[in-house]
């Protein structure tokens, strides 16, 4: 890969105990990019965050963000802004007294608090308790301080949890804005729709190993689409399997339609090769596989 | 360091800390000096483990920081509970991880924490050494006990005296809240502990198996508050408990240092 890197780890891998929370990760994160960063529940995405923010040492292997060591965060984190497993913050103290506390701590111009607030639309709630947040609320001001260091790298896990629909948009657009502005955004969440929507690259993770590192689109394309087709009598299935199965396609039943994997293309020749049968199709439509399908398909969940 | 400074007292003067802290020394403050002053009289003792201190010695121009130096003790409970309060919700409240993102260098987070929470306690200190003051002539004038020698330059001397071992005393329970913080981070745990091992371990075994309390941090701060004891010298109990403060935030220190941020 000739650009540059934002993230990239080799062999990285930790150990708790007997059991490995990651296993020998390699993978590349390329600079303005929006990576997804996508696992089931205790596949290692948490694991492998905290090594890169220099929070956990890695039990073998190595890291660079931003082409620094691992080893070494005082020499990256100030350029990187993070928000880890949810928002924590002091809840006796106000949403602006919170972002005062961090960007103190980091040095950094308290002056842009309240625009930062505003951009997350907490404008009119900066002095209010952190207590009286609702979720979406806290969400939104865990990306503030996220983005108090006007970071090159952003890293959030799971950031759209407890935001309705219009304020995923606006995260959604944010950080497609960020990412156009060169701000490169390492994004965990299990919302597979929502990574698909807006990552154009994609770090894929199952039991603590890395199972597909690349772009989203190269991921997608790789995918056979399927050729949903539904008979006016259900009596009729199993002709139309016997159909698909003769010209080569790997098909089965589900529910009262037969799923061919194949070519679009194929939809016609499938259609012609069932009027000739005398089975009449209700439906026949070709569906290109979702993320999350191909995803279920990769972990075999 | 600074920054880090900076960041911990916008934490620390938040107005619910603040407010609580002003009721804490208040109450223990009017308690302490309150006995001293209306039990002068009482046969019971009106000072620790019922110490008599006599009209005479209030009259004395060390009488006006005696109430203060008595307060030392629960002083630095009140002390004890802020550092370890503050340093364990780091951890229950999840937001070490944002303060080690926003400064990687956890020594300077440690030495940062620790130097705001010692200018905390010498504002709680000073508003003490006020109350005290304030509390002594009202209590000396309801028991008619001459406060004439309180205005000497010896009552001043002896009150910045007391001023400076209180001080000293109270950072040093606050320290031991700090690392009681550290070790158990849970402030719940770690006040619980603080406050048990201090007012009842350390305060039982004391009235009961003679010279222990030469060897229990706790004891030995209280000693340095009061300028020493006619058993242990002022010099023995600062070094001895300090000694022991510093061998415990080495190890603590070690321990943040390298311990994984897991939650």
């Amino acid at each position: 890969m000739s650009s540059p890197l934002a993230i990239d780890v080799a062999d990285l891998s930790k150990k708790y105990g007997e059991r490995m929370a990651l296993s020998h990760a390699n993978f590349e994160v390329p600079m303005g990019s929006i990576c997804g960063f996508v696992g089931p529940n205790g596949s290692g995405k948490t694991t492998t965050i905290r090594m890169l923010l220099g929070l956990i040492s890695p039990t073998t292997g190595s890291g660079h963000v931003l082409g620094e060591s691992i080893t070494e965060p005082e020499k990256y984190l100030p350029r990187v802004g993070a928000m880890i497993e949810g928002p924590a913050f002091y809840p006796a103290l106000t949403g602006n007294q919170n972002l005062t506390v961090l960007a103190k701590l980091g040095g950094f111009d308290t002056k842009s608090i309240q625009d930062l607030l505003d951009l997350v639309e907490l404008g009119d709630r900066g002095d209010s308790k952190y207590k009286t947040y609702s979720l979406g609320m806290k969400q939104r001001l865990g990306i503030a301080a996220a983005l108090l260091p006007n970071p090159k790298l952003l890293v959030l896990d799971e950031p759209t949890n407890g935001l309705d629909p219009a304020g995923i948009q606006e995260i959604r657009n944010l950080l497609r804005k960020l990412a156009n502005s060169g701000t490169t955004v390492f994004i965990s969440s299990h919302l597979l729709s929502e990574i698909e929507v807006i990552s154009d690259y994609l770090v894929m993770l199952r039991l603590g190993k890395v199972i597909f590192s690349g772009k989203t689109s190269q991921l997608l394309a790789k995918q056979q689409p399927v050729i949903v087709a539904k008979p006016e009598k259900s009596t009729d299935l199993d002709k139309l399997l016997k159909i698909a199965k003769e010209a080569g396609h790997e098909c089965t039943i589900v529910g009262d339609s037969v799923h061919v994997t194949g070519a679009s293309d194929y939809a016609s020749k499938f259609n012609k090769a069932a009027f000739d049968a005398g089975v009449v199709l209700e439906t026949l439509t070709p569906v290109r596989q979702s993320l999350e399908d191909t995803f279920f398909e990769m972990t075999g969940e | 360091m600074i920054n880090v400074v900076r960041a911990e007292l916008t934490k620390l003067r938040r107005p619910s800390l603040s407010l609580s802290t002003i009721a804490a020394v208040t109450f223990v403050i009017g308690l302490v000096t309150s006995l001293l002053f209306l039990l002068v009289d009482s046969p019971e003792g009106n000072g620790e483990r019922g110490i008599r201190i006599g009209r005479d010695v209030l009259s004395l121009a060390t009488g006006v920081s005696i109430g203060f130096s008595n307060s030392a003790g629960l002083l630095g409970i009140v002390a004890l509970c802020i550092f370890a309060a503050q340093t364990a919700q780091e951890y229950t409240y999840g937001t070490l991880r944002n303060l080690l993102v926003r400064q990687p260098s956890r020594m300077k987070i440690l030495i940062g924490k620790l130097i705001s929470m010692k200018l905390f306690a010498i504002v709680m200190v000073i508003l003490a050494a006020v109350l005290s003051v304030a509390l002594s002539y009202l209590f000396a004038g309801v028991k008619d006990i001459s406060t004439a020698a309180w205005a000497s330059s010896d009552a001043n001397a002896a009150l910045a005296r007391t001023f400076l071992n209180v001080s000293i005393a109270t950072i040093g329970y606050g320290i031991f809240g700090m690392i009681l913080g550290l070790l158990f981070r849970s402030p719940i745990s770690a006040i619980s502990i603080g406050v048990i091992w201090n007012l009842i371990i350390e305060g039982l075994l004391s009235a009961f198996v003679t010279n222990i309390d030469r060897y229990f941090p706790g004891q030995l701060l209280s000693i340095v508050a009061q300028g020493g004891s006619e058993k242990v010298s002022y010099q023995y109990a600062l070094i001895t408990s300090y000694g022991f403060l510093l061998c415990g935030l080495l190890i603590v220190a070690v321990l943040f240092k390298r311990r994984d941020v897991a939650n």
